[in-house]
């Protein structure tokens, strides 16, 4: 599976090295090329420094015809917008966007994009160790209607390797 | 009319002062507080001192009951989604971007803003407009103004190529004096034949450019002029 990967932070980092592992083929993606030094030696994808909400960026970076698409810099407004050229522009069906502001994610699921909000997540889990109720706001959501992303089918296993734990999370949502 | 402006640089700050000064209603989201207070201090407490692309503050600011959003932040990306959540998340009903890469345009239209504003695109509509008027170039003013020189470069369709210069109908104090060819400049005399590629230079009165389009150029100067 061809799955790209906007952002090289530690999220995109860790992903990308894990679906690279995988024997996925990963591209990944950050405006500064400092941020792939976060990538081990082992990393065999391609990261491409450019701008991932550009679409003429992305399609240099041989994101056309992508599997999935990974939207995980530290912006939400660069995520959305990112997401949003690669389902409008690229044609790609499984993209997601990190967003950490809980009334955007809402709003752009309800728009058909796949967003996972860090924000509740970690609030969630805080909450859980607490032992008290948590918010009640799913922290994933995929949308089932709207003009993106739709429900999936399981991401399909790769030849060999281990599936790792990112992979399986996102094949839930 | 309440207007919500979103981004306090130099766009948005005059786009604020005019419109009140129009009269209308207005409040300003600018995320940096110190720039915030410097644009109060100067128009008013029409600031609010927050991210415009936080669903929470857009609310606070009075998105929901705003006639217009104008998104005018330097990101691009920023205002796309300032305009979708007023758009889809409050209801607004006239929201407007600001956007600096011209190829985001037809992206942003298609994701439902309903006018978008490219500074890029528009200076650059205005430079290659120019280009067609290059075919006459003014080389320089004389006098008070009122004599120019003028360079014509012929191209394929122009009615003066293949007939001797002295065959030309040129206006009343208006002398075509020179021609350039292959890089060499020489008199022009009246039984030269003018070819393709040819730089005419020609003085005379600044009114006397369009019949020096027609004779040199050829086509309509104004149709020229617009494409």
């Amino acid at each position: 599976m061809k799955i790209v990967i906007v952002g090289c932070g530690r999220v995109g980092s860790v992903l990308a090295e894990a679906y690279d592992a995988g024997g996925h083929e990963v591209v990944i993606l950050d405006v500064s090329t400092r941020a792939f030094d976060r990538l081990s030696a082992e990393f065999q994808g391609s990261a491409v420094r450019g701008d991932g909400t550009d679409e003429d960026t992305l399609r240099r970076s041989g994101a056309e015809g992508a599997d999935a698409f990974l939207a995980l810099t530290e912006g939400d407004n660069r995520n959305v917008m990112a997401a949003q050229v690669a389902t409008e522009k690229l044609g790609i069906e499984r993209v997601l966007a990190k967003i950490n502001d809980p009334v955007r994610a809402a709003a752009y699921a309800e728009l058909g994009i796949a967003t996972v909000c860090r924000t509740t997540m970690l609030a969630d889990s805080v909450s859980g160790f607490l032992g008290l109720p948590s918010s009640g706001v799913p922290s994933m959501i995929a949308p089932s209607g709207g003009h993106g992303a739709h429900a999936h089918p399981p991401l399909s296993s790769p030849a060999a390797g281990p599936t790792s734990a990112g992979a399986s999370a996102a094949g839930e949502g | 009319m309440f207007v919500l402006v979103v981004g306090g640089g130099k766009v948005g700050y005059y786009l604020s002062k005019e419109l009140i000064e129009n009269g209308h209603e207005v409040v300003l989201m600018e995320k940096d507080r110190a720039r915030a207070d410097q644009i109060a201090d100067e128009i008013g407490s029409i600031v609010v001192a927050h991210d415009g692309c936080e669903g929470k503050y857009l609310g606070e600011a009075g998105c929901a009951r705003a006639d217009i959003v104008a998104a005018v932040t330097g990101d691009d990306e920023d205002n796309l989604v300032i305009c979708q959540m007023a758009k889809h998340h409050f209801d607004v009903r006239r929201t407007i971007a600001r956007v600096n890469n011209p190829k985001n345009e037809d992206l942003f239209r298609h994701l439902g803003v309903d006018e978008i504003i490219s500074p890029t695109r528009m200076i650059l509509g205005s430079i290659e407009q120019d280009i067609p008027v290059h075919e006459l170039l003014h080389l320089a003013a004389l006098g008070e103004g009122e004599l120019e020189i003028i360079e014509a470069h012929l191209q394929d369709g122009s009615p003066a190529v293949g007939r001797p210069a002295g065959d030309l109908t040129m206006p009343a104090g208006c002398a075509l004096f020179a021609v350039i060819r292959d890089g060499t400049a020489s008199p022009l005399r009246s039984d030269m034949t003018l070819r393709v590629g040819d730089k005419v230079i020609a003085i005379g009165p600044s009114e006397c450019e369009a019949m020096l389009h027609q004779q040199l150029i050829g086509g309509d100067p104004e149709a020229a002029t617009e494409g």
